[in-house]
């Protein structure tokens, strides 16, 4: 069990360009501390690799490199692929990707991997848009956000994205993926021990963590913590894992807070109305009671 | 049951075959692959020799063309020898990933079942699909049989590894004419192979001694650096290459011409110039109008990338015209290759010949001796001050040619 007291204290993330209070910066930052020295890292296109390899300043202090945008899923297989070739041992084939770069143009790649059951660990952080091109809408962006390709237009009926949040934990468990896990930067006890559990898995394992983007969202860069509490405590996200064919909720809130908590501190939610907020309500009960049905809770 | 694939030293085999048999002497250590015809059945043999233990290497099926060049660059990365193999559409798939793999100099080696490019669909040959790709930054090899097919993958890796080239190969083999024709092939000793063929070692690699970021980002104040990087090394690969072919044909006995090969150009005054397997049927009809009388010659241009310019314009300026076979067309201009030669002829310092692009060949259709002996003629009268059309469609269905 990784704990506070054990965490080790060497750092293989820094002196990276990341706006204040990323999310993801603090999700790279901790996945590094568990897999250590011993890891081959590969990044698509994304803030992580904007901030980390500008040449001449590196970021990493693991072998590292920036991928295609599609192709992370295909050059972490090739590399884990010369891991067995080489006959290295104990080392760790590390991907970590943005929700763009994993739900949609690296989602072949990524299936592909895990049907092949490729030993790879494949860390999604999820800030819910394409931050590094400028907020753009993914497949991951929750419903009801303002991005820069589903503006807030002149027209009444304008109110941000039409859809919601696509389900890759449950994309990931349709592979029957040997381990995958949700996991949230807020809850950095149960992310750490998730990827201890990942890395030591035999064959693929994937982690989709939610990493609050303070630039992208809209909200003050000293928040990121506490607004992703807010998505786990209003349901809006939730940690879990998949294991042995089984789903295990790693925490059932008794109640939830209202959303209203979570969306009015981002300005991405600002422009809600009291009806998109009680579809939104209505959503994460239903999707609720199906997880309860399915996972027996 | 899978068949045997026993060596023999010389065997009757599909130019496919022979690609397979070229990779497995160079020992690769990871192979991915994704089929898409006429390439098919060189990873079908690679997976069957390595499922015999008849080879030890790790190999990938790929769910596409750009996981398959991202898997071999994944492998490249960490300083493993690695192959693949496409065409067509598969190649215009994974066309980013040509571009990282050559700016981030892995020296992957990968064969292209030449075949046209759909729409209209069609799954026979010409080079539209490689010449598509002529700026990724690859070299481009083409050959003419079954024999240099496979001596070319042993040639492709020598050269790319090199440590001043870095830079991946494309081995282009006609569709069907090459892939699917079968002819004696000799098969180099596995011996032989590894004394011409080293290990591959390099320092461009992922290494948890020496930890690293490749692939980077580079920002406007470097990224030109790095391109003229890639310049220079194409330019030393075009050093090598004849030394690689001489060192080649002292090891092997074998020798196919280095950028270019030169047929009965010596005292020659019409000469055309043409990659691929219509080299072969040029040199009989080469050999046909030598007879007549006829100081016809013939230029294997076997390297397009890089680009045998000086070799090209050294024949040009000695010769009174040349014609261009292109089993392409750059729409909105003329033949890719011709473009080229056309701009290597200029910068000669010799008289620039009279020049003709006969387009021919494409998607399969075939090149015939009566065609390829007209382009002589019409490069004679040509040369003889006669109006000819500059660029010329070979044997369109509603004229006759
Ligand atoms: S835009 Fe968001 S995800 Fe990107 S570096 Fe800034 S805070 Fe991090």
């Amino acid at each position: 069990m990784v704990n506070v007291r054990n965490l080790p204290d060497q750092e293989l993330f820094y002196g990276h360009k990341a706006c204040q209070g990323c999310g993801a910066a603090t999700a790279a930052r901790l996945v590094l501390k568990i897999t250590g020295e011993r890891t081959f890292l590969a990044y698509p296109a994304s803030c992580i690799s904007t901030v980390s390899t500008i040449y001449l300043q590196m970021a990493f202090a693991v072998p590292s490199l920036t991928m295609a945008f599609p192709a992370t899923g295909a050059v972490l297989s090739g590399m884990a692929a010369a891991v067995k070739a080489k006959k290295l041992e104990n080392v760790t084939v590390l991907g970590i990707a943005g929700d763009g770069g994993t739900a949609d143009i690296g989602l072949q790649a990524l299936s592909g991997a895990v049907e092949r059951g490729d030993k790879i660990l494949y860390v999604c952080y999820d800030n819910e848009a394409y931050m590094n091109t400028g907020v753009q809408r993914s497949s991951l962006t929750p419903y009801g956000a303002w991005t820069t390709t589903t503006p807030i237009g002149e027209n009444e009926d304008s109110f941000g994205k039409r859809k919601f949040k696509k389900n890759l934990f449950e994309i990931m468990m349709a592979h029957r993926i040997p381990y995958c896990a949700t996991a949230s930067v807020s809850y950095p006890v149960d992310f750490l021990n998730k990827i201890e559990k990942a890395k030591d898995t035999d064959g693929p394992s994937f982690i989709h963590v939610m990493a609050p983007c303070p630039t992208g969202w809209g909200f003050p860069s000293d928040r990121t913590i506490e607004i992703g509490r807010l998505a786990v405590e209003t349901g809006l996200w939730y940690l879990a894992e998949y294991e042995n064919n089984k789903v295990k909720m790693n925490l059932v809130p008794k109640t939830f807070k209202p959303v209203e908590e979570y969306l009015k501190k981002q300005k991405r939610f600002k422009h809600l109305t009291d009806e998109h907020i009680a579809i939104i309500e209505k959503h994460r009960d239903e999707e609720w009671a199906t997880m309860g049905q399915r996972y027996g809770f | 049951m899978v068949k045997s694939t026993g060596l023999k030293r010389r065997d009757f085999i599909s130019a496919n075959d022979a690609v397979a048999y070229g990779v497995k002497l160079c020992r690769p250590e990871v192979i991915a692959a994704y089929p898409i015809t006429p390439q098919t059945t060189v990873v079908e043999k690679l997976s069957e020799f390595i499922e015999n233990k008849e080879m030890a290497c790790e190999y990938l099926n790929v769910e596409s063309e750009h996981s398959v060049m991202s898997a071999v660059m994944g492998a490249s990365l960490m300083g493993c020898r690695t192959f693949t193999a496409t065409s067509s559409q598969g190649l215009l798939y994974m066309c980013e990933m040509l571009h990282y793999v050559s700016g981030s100099r892995f020296p992957i080696v990968m064969m292209n079942a030449n075949r046209t490019v759909a729409a209209p669909w069609n799954i026979f040959g010409d080079h539209r699909d490689s010449l598509a790709m002529r700026d990724s930054g690859w070299m481009q090899v083409y050959v003419e049989n079954g024999q240099e097919a496979l001596d070319t993958i042993i040639q492709a890796y020598k050269l790319a590894e090199n440590p001043k080239v870095l830079t991946p190969v494309m081995v282009c083999l006609d569709g069907f004419v090459l892939t699917h024709t079968y002819e004696l092939v000799d098969i180099p000793d596995q011996s032989a192979v590894d004394a011409f063929l080293p290990p591959f070692v390099t320092e461009n690699k992922l290494d948890l001694a020496k930890p690293k970021s490749l692939c980077i980002t580079a920002p406007p104040e470097w990224q030109t650096e790095f391109r003229y990087q890639q310049y220079e090394a194409m330019k030393e690969a075009k050093k090598l290459i004849p030394g690689i072919d001489k060192e080649f044909a002292a090891h092997f006995g074998r020798s196919h011409g280095g950028l270019i090969e030169e047929y009965r150009c010596e005292d020659a005054e019409y000469v055309l110039m043409a990659m691929g397997s219509v080299v072969g049927t040029s040199r009989l009809v080469v050999d046909k109008l030598r007879e007549e009388g006829l100081k016809v010659g013939l230029v294997k241009v076997r390297f397009y990338r890089p680009f045998p310019k000086e070799e090209l314009a050294s024949i040009g300026s000695k010769v009174k015209a040349v014609g261009v076979i292109d089993r392409d067309i750059s729409f909105g201009y003329e033949g890719a290759l011709y473009a080229d030669v056309k701009a290597a002829l200029y910068n000669s310092q010799g008289t620039c010949p009279r020049t003709i692009n006969f387009i021919a060949g494409l998607s399969g259709r075939d090149i015939t001796k009566e065609n390829l002996e007209m382009m002589y003629r019409k490069l004679i009268k040509a040369a003889q001050g006669q109006a000819e059309e500059e660029i010329q469609f070979v044997g369109l269905r509603w004229e006759q040619w």
